[in-house]
């Protein structure tokens, strides 16, 4: 018990980077995302046209190579070529990934709502900016609840991707000591801090859930 | 101005890629007017009713509401709607209501009933509720100010739409086989809304296949078939005498 203890700094020190990738990924990957779904369904087709090939580039190709690319390949493209430290480099690829994967989930969630409710909300006036903010959406976060939830525990673990930049996160720091001292455990705390950060996640997509159940459609 | 109609249409056409739908329909609808709009299924009533309110778009044709052009099509055959702003404004002199009420389910009676002045209009909440509950009065549905759309009665929802539409203050009531939807024993109480309202003095165009309340409450009937109006007469003529062949079948066919 007392080993630990010993090992609990280093580990805390760990979360706290997984949760920083965690949270700014999150608040910056969310309104890409839907930025992009509205794009999406734009009713130009080169704008559409453009996000659906980001997103079929952005889904095609392994998280961790794109975060490779933009922190070594980067600085050599030319014309936008410049180079990031590695965290910034880490966010920016996650940012750019898990936007593309909520673009998708908001993307289904408005098409999911009937032509009914952009025709009622029409005839009273309001424009398609106000039925989007005020009819659409609060009926989209309500239906795509479930998998943002799914994707949202997945970036938790994804987070140790990073590891490949060197950065110390939850795992990396985790696997630092099992070679240190040959022993497992540090492995298992890693493993019961992911467990508790998800569990608080999937408490928290619960709760939103049931605040969204006050209606039925 | 005072001498317009409240809603004039002047050879409307409207097809869906190759069909036809329209293929020149022309009507004015003076003030006050109740008009009851038959027809078979596919001839084309919901079609017109929605171009009125740009919901479609008309490939030909003039609409003119309260004698201001929503759309116009010169001497060429160029068919031009008016800036879209215009179109909005335009198009707010006129409520509509659904077959399907496309209610918010997502907010309760009162809130779909306020959402529009609000967002819309500007209106403060603490001006329009009040108003809101009039209207909710009206329709008898006050005690469910607060519910939900999906707690209420397919009757219950379709008169919520009508208070909805009448909380943005139209001059023109559009009706898109309000009763269809309906299990026969709620068509009652959507029905006698409506009454009242024309009682009011309403200008309504009501596309319906309720023919009793078409008889009773319409001040002319308009039979559509085909794309086209065949008979347009005062309701109570119509019924009792049609005088084309196919609007004979055809009420003999729904009695």
């Amino acid at each position: 018990m007392n080993y630990v203890f010993d090992i609990l700094p280093p580990l805390l020190q760990g979360t706290g980077v997984t949760l920083q990738v965690f949270l700014i990924t999150l608040v910056l990957s969310v309104p890409l995302g839907l930025a992009l779904a509205l794009m999406r369904i734009s009713r130009f087709k080169s704008v559409s046209g453009l996000v659906n090939g980001y997103i079929w580039l952005m889904r095609g190709t392994p998280l961790m190579l794109q975060m490779l690319f933009i922190y070594f390949a980067l600085p050599f493209v030319p014309v936008i070529g410049i180079r990031l430290p590695d965290f910034p480099a880490a966010i920016v690829a996650f940012v750019l990934n898990y936007a593309a994967y909520f673009a998708e989930i908001f993307r289904a969630g408005i098409q999911s709502i009937d032509r009914g409710q952009y025709e009622g909300a029409r005839v009273l006036g309001l424009t398609y900016a106000q039925t989007m903010r005020r009819i659409v959406l609060p009926q989209v976060i309500k239906r795509i609840l479930p998998p943002i939830s799914n994707e949202t525990i997945t970036l938790v673990k994804d987070t140790s991707l990073i590891y490949v930049l060197a950065m110390n996160d939850l795992l990396r720091a985790a696997r630092g000591i099992v070679q240190r001292d040959f022993t497992t455990t540090p492995f298992i705390v890693a493993a019961a801090f992911y467990l508790i950060m998800t569990l608080v996640l999937t408490y928290g997509f619960q709760r939103l859930e049931k605040k969204y159940a006050v209606y039925d459609e | 101005m005072m001498n317009d109609p409240m809603i004039r249409a002047v050879d409307v056409h409207k097809h869906f890629g190759p069909v036809e739908v329209l293929k020149g329909v022309s009507l004015d609808v003076a003030k006050g007017e109740v008009i009851a709009v038959i027809g078979p299924s596919g001839s084309g009533k919901s079609t017109f009713l929605r171009c009125l309110i740009h919901l479609e778009t008309v490939h030909r044709g003039t609409i003119r509401i309260e004698g201001e052009t929503l759309v116009s099509t010169d001497a060429e055959g160029h068919c031009r709607y008016v800036p879209d702003p215009e179109i909005r404004r335009i198009c707010g002199k006129m409520g509509m209501v659904f077959q399907h009420f496309n209610l918010f389910p997502h907010l309760t009676v009162l809130q779909n009933i306020i959402e529009a002045p609000m967002t819309v209009k500007g209106l403060r909440r603490e001006d329009i509720v009040p108003k809101a509950e009039v209207l909710l009065k009206k329709v008898g549905l006050l005690e469910k100010r607060d519910s939900y759309p999906s707690r209420l009665s397919g009757g219950q929802k379709q008169r919520v739409a009508i208070a909805r539409a009448l909380a943005m203050e139209p001059d023109i009531m559009l009706f898109d086989e309000p009763t269809s939807a309906l299990d026969p024993e709620l068509t009652g109480e959507v029905l006698r809304t409506m009454r009242q309202l024309a009682e009011e003095h309403m200008t309504m165009v009501v596309v319906t296949h309720e023919m009793a309340f078409a008889r009773e409450v319409a001040s002319r009937a308009i039979f559509m078939d085909d794309g086209l109006i065949v008979e347009a007469r005062p309701a109570r003529e119509l019924f009792a005498a049609p005088e084309h062949p196919r609007t004979k079948a055809f009420l003999e066919n729904m009695l």
